[in-house]
């Protein structure tokens, strides 16, 4: 690590971890936007497989784009930490004395940069294509800007359960689909108000909930699954 | 097992707490629940005969469903069953994480092929009622929708315990899980209750919500306990065989191999 | 539409996965018991005492 951060600070080993896993990811440019050209492909699949009809796209589109947000996440999440446990970087970090809850939260906040963001601002887009109605999509970009942290975070214990797993990545969908399914509600819920003219603070206000719920939470469940997974 | 010496030391240490030590034992363990297993499926038996006898035979037919409600005590004990099972799993699994007590961990993950019985056995016949009283097999209100989604956690907990080779590895993974989808199951539960409130207006409910006369909700109550021995019955025999397979190479198996009638 | 088909199908489905359900580690446990019968044997064949 770089010798300026050792002095042990949990800010500076947070700080360092994330530079470090930001710098890996740029330098694999390209596959930073696998997750992106997924997105677009599977919200233009809708269009092709339910007809273009405007009203039925309107209709349909929280639910198309948030769950293609699901999709999305749940692909890019097993690079989280599986070339770091691959080369035994991860098992370096455990014995590095730093608290693993922290280097978890570090990982997470990493994938949410590189994988949740993009979904966050290519929503616009997505909005346009699925013909939601402008008025919602502000409350669309919140609901994503909100839910995707949770995404990243609830998905990280699952991909700590799963990385010891030669395919981890198939029962991870298993895993962590669940486990999104309130904050999926919530969040096309409050979109679906936002459309039709109906208050949709509540709803957002439980996502803010959830987010600092599982930020508090889930770093703790994701460094115990990955003691588990290494031991 | 060591627990021994810790009885001999504390001649006067209460006698739960003894039992409970016993029961970490594998060899006392597999004794003590083979006792307890016929006594567990013969009172299955008795309960389950009565409650049906009740049930179907002697329950007049429902003015507003017919005969369908019957269906209802198979249904319902089912889905209670599938929720009470997912919580002993995630307490069992906590106890087994916290204090690395490996019966406990072959208990939690005994527990939970026994949990997605009932929560399919729970989901097809919600659907056959749902087919009489609403006129399709799927409907995605609250309960049903509810327990696909149980459905889902089970099979994951079983999916990542058969994934991992080695075995209280996979135990302990598999018990996180549960753990993580206990602390979930709430959330879930109301937030699709909430759903489906939400996006139908009216709530509909399979017992049609109003007061359940006593000659329905009799056999109602003796199936929900008739399952909770069907549970234990099966949970033990799990358990047993899953020790079995464990110390495969043990002494105290081999005693047991020996000790059978051929 | 009659009710009754319903009601036998609800009941099947519920017996016979309880039935699975409750013979499936009977099984195991048969071929648990052979396995260990099977190192029994081998360990007896070359002499070695118990564990």
């Amino acid at each position: 690590m770089n010798p300026e951060y050792t002095a042990g600070s949990l800010s500076g080993a947070f700080a360092a971890l994330v530079r470090r896993d930001l710098l890996l990811a740029f330098r694999r440019r390209t596959e930073l936007l696998f997750p992106v050209i997924f997105l677009l492909v599977v919200i233009s699949l809708f269009p092709l497989g339910i007809g273009p009809s405007p009203q039925l796209l309107a209709r349909i589109a929280p639910g198309v784009i948030w769950i293609a947000a699901l999709l999305a996440t749940v692909i890019s999440l097993d690079a989280l930490f599986r070339s770091d446990f691959e080369d035994g970087t991860l098992e370096q970090f455990v014995i590095s004395g730093h608290p693993l809850t922290l280097i978890a939260l570090a990982k997470i906040a990493t994938h949410w940069l590189v994988a949740g963001l993009p979904i966050v601002l290519l929503s616009p887009l997505l909005a346009l294509w699925m013909n939601l109605p402008l008025d919602s999509l502000s409350v669309l970009v919140v609901t994503l800007a909100l839910g995707t942290p949770i995404l990243s975070l609830i998905g990280s214990i699952g991909v700590g359960l799963t990385i010891s797993l030669k395919r981890g990545g198939q029962l991870l969908s298993l895993l962590v689909f669940p486990l999104y399914v309130p904050i999926l509600i919530i969040a096309t819920a409050a979109v679906m108000a936002a459309s039709d003219g109906l208050p949709y603070m509540q709803f957002l206000g439980l996502l803010i909930a959830g987010l600092i719920t599982s930020v508090t939470l889930a770093p703790f469940a994701a460094a115990a699954a990955l003691k588990i997974s290494l031991s | 097992m060591n627990t021994q010496i810790g009885i001999k030391d504390k001649p006067r240490k209460n006698a739960l707490v003894m039992f409970i030590h016993k029961l970490g034992s594998p060899p006392w363990f597999y004794d003590f629940s083979g006792k307890l297993i016929p006594w567990c499926w013969l009172i299955f038996g008795v309960l389950t005969v009565w409650g049906l006898y009740l049930g179907l035979v002697k329950a007049p037919a429902d003015y507003l469903q017919g005969e369908s409600f019957r269906i209802m005590y198979i249904h319902v004990p089912s889905a209670w069953m599938s929720m009470l099972i997912y919580t002993s799993m995630a307490v069992m699994g906590f106890i087994a994480l916290v204090w690395r007590i490996r019966i406990m961990e072959v208990l939690a993950m005994s527990s939970a092929p026994v949990g997605a019985a009932f929560t399919l056995i729970a989901l097809a016949t919600g659907s056959l009622w749902g087919r009489p009283t609403w006129g399709t097999y799927w409907v995605w209100d609250a309960r049903l929708t509810s327990e696909l989604v149980l459905l889902f956690l089970y099979l994951g907990v079983m999916g990542l315990y058969s994934a991992i080779d080695e075995p209280r590895k996979a135990a302990r993974a598999a018990c996180l899980l549960a753990l993580v989808g206990a602390v979930n199951l709430p959330i879930i539960h109301y937030s699709v209750k909430w759903w489906n409130t939400l996006h139908q207006g009216s709530s509909i409910s399979l017992t049609g919500g109003s007061n359940i006369d006593p000659s329905m909700l009799w056999p109602l109550l003796i199936m929900a306990i008739a399952v909770k021995f069907y549970y234990a019955a099966n949970l033990l025999t799990r358990a047993r065989v899953r020790l079995l397979e464990q110390d495969l190479r043990k002494g105290w198996v081999q005693n047991v191999v020996r000790e059978q009638k051929p | 539409m009659s009710h009754t088909p319903f009601i036998w199908a609800a009941y099947t489905v519920g017996t016979v996965v309880l039935l699975w359900c409750a013979l499936a580690p009977l099984l195991r446990k048969k071929s648990a018991f052979r396995d260990i019968r099977r190192l029994i044997q081998i360990e007896e064949r070359s002499g070695d005492s118990n564990p």
